[in-house]
């Protein structure tokens, strides 16, 4: 998460301090992302320096100045809102990795494996969905945040149900005689072993 | 007193070579109150658990009790009546019947248990009021959204004193707001006081429960520990046992 560009874009609405900047990046991300002092003061000393905010005041107390965006500031957020994260190189996935060398060791229950780690994740779901429980108590920010974290954790049970059921097929079923089509496919997409 | 009691509850279809285990030695306890989720892939055994909870189908072995009551020995027409007063389906395709509007379908099953029409009628109508839908009363199924109508049919499943919901992946086809609409209505439905069964292979959905059970090969395999409190989310030190 780039607290450098939350910080533009806070100040985008116009000019602000660093202790009231500091305050709205955490309740517009729904304080799911806390933010110590020191890094809101660090950032905003390098967005000036780089030339993408300014502040007027020749205070040397950093809480006393006030900060605003300059032209180049704004059009590094336009363009930082419309780059696309890095989503091409899949991570290195822990649980994934757990998952494989489970599934090669031959006295470790690969589906009691899966399970342990479905659990712990369905778990950590209910404490984030008890979190959005009460509606009276969240604000539209809060609800984006919680509901970004649990499309997350539900990707990686869709997963471990896959890798369950994939791991299940292929141990009871017998594979298919003549496995030409996977060949093709793998042409077409242009994936590489 | 569980609202729900299930002790070691066995089904099995066909027999001798061709004998099927649905399920195998299943326990399952559901207060009045709580929200328990069933997870568990295709074919292990969700559904069976759900129409044996319900009394639609009677176990090869083992006990349900539905407020105390058993089910084994009660007859088709005891059974009926239990099925009536206390205990309320959710279906993932709605079930409304489509030549009866909104407040006729909630209120058929007090009028099929002997509630005078207008008294029918007025409960009805509270229980769609209840879910936000007391301007939509007069009209017909098809002229509702896929929302609507699974409101509609939780409103049909809670409404007289219905005090079990089961709900079979009750959000169905529905986009995730919808859906999680859905699991509020259940949820607030467990406030006052009714035990509910969900069956998903949802986790976002079964996220909303209390406890949540997984079915794998027909058997429990498997629980979520109680939840912890949003104080122990925000420490640093929640146990992982990765």
């Amino acid at each position: 998460m780039s607290i450098r560009h939350s910080l533009l874009a806070l100040l985008s609405e116009g000019p602000k301090y660093g202790f009231q900047l500091r305050q709205e990046f955490e309740m517009s991300t729904g304080e799911v992302w806390p933010l110590n002092v020191g890094q809101v003061y660090t950032t905003l000393q390098r967005l000036e320096r780089d030339g993408l905010a300014q502040s007027d005041d020749v205070e040397d107390d950093e809480r006393q100045k006030n900060y605003r965006i300059t032209d180049k500031g704004s059009e590094e957020l336009a363009h930082w809102l419309r780059t696309p994260p890095d989503l091409s190189e899949p991570p290195r996935d822990e649980l994934v990795i757990k998952v494989l060398v489970a599934s090669r060791l031959p006295n470790v229950d690969v589906y009691e494996v899966i399970q342990v780690h479905r659990r712990y994740i369905v778990q950590l779901m209910q404490q984030w969905t008890h979190l959005k429980e009460d509606e009276s108590q969240f604000d539209i920010a809060f609800a984006l945040a919680v509901d970004a974290e649990l499309f997350r954790l539900d990707a990686v049970v869709r997963w471990l149900d896959a890798a369950d059921g994939r791991l299940h097929r292929a141990t009871f079923e017998v594979a298919p005689e003549n496995p030409v089509a996977l060949p093709s496919i793998r042409r077409r997409t242009g994936a590489h072993r | 007193m569980s609202m729900l009691e299930l002790r070691h509850v066995s089904k099995s279809y066909g027999q001798g070579a061709n004998e099927v285990d649905a399920i195998s030695d299943i326990d399952l306890s559901v207060e009045r109150g709580s929200l328990v989720a069933i997870m568990g892939p295709s074919g292990s055994g969700k559904s069976t658990l759900l129409t044996i909870a319900g009394s639609l189908e009677e176990p090869t072995t083992g006990e349900v009790m539905i407020d105390g009551a058993r089910l084994a020995g009660m007859s088709r027409n005891d059974k009926a009546r239990l099925r009536r007063r206390s205990v309320g389906y959710v279906f993932q395709d709605f079930n409304l019947l489509a030549g009866l509007t909104a407040v006729e379908n909630v209120s058929l099953p007090l009028e099929l248990d002997g509630v005078s029409m207008k008294k029918a009628r007025a409960k009805g109508m509270a229980a769609l009021e209840g879910l936000g839908l007391g301007d939509r009363a007069a009209n017909y199924p098809d002229q509702l959204s896929g929302g609507e109508r699974q409101r509609v049919a939780i409103a049909r499943a809670v409404v007289g004193e219905r005090s079990l919901l089961l709900a079979d992946e009750p959000s169905g086809a529905l986009d995730s707001v919808n859906g999680e609409a859905v699991m509020r209505m259940i949820l607030s439905a467990c406030h006052g006081g009714v035990a509910a069964v969900v069956v998903t292979h949802d986790a976002k959905l079964a996220s909303w429960a209390d406890r949540v059970v997984f079915l794998r090969d027909g058997k429990a395999v498997d629980e979520t520990l109680p939840p912890p409190s949003p104080e122990e989310l925000l420490n640093p030190d929640v146990p992982n046992p990765a």
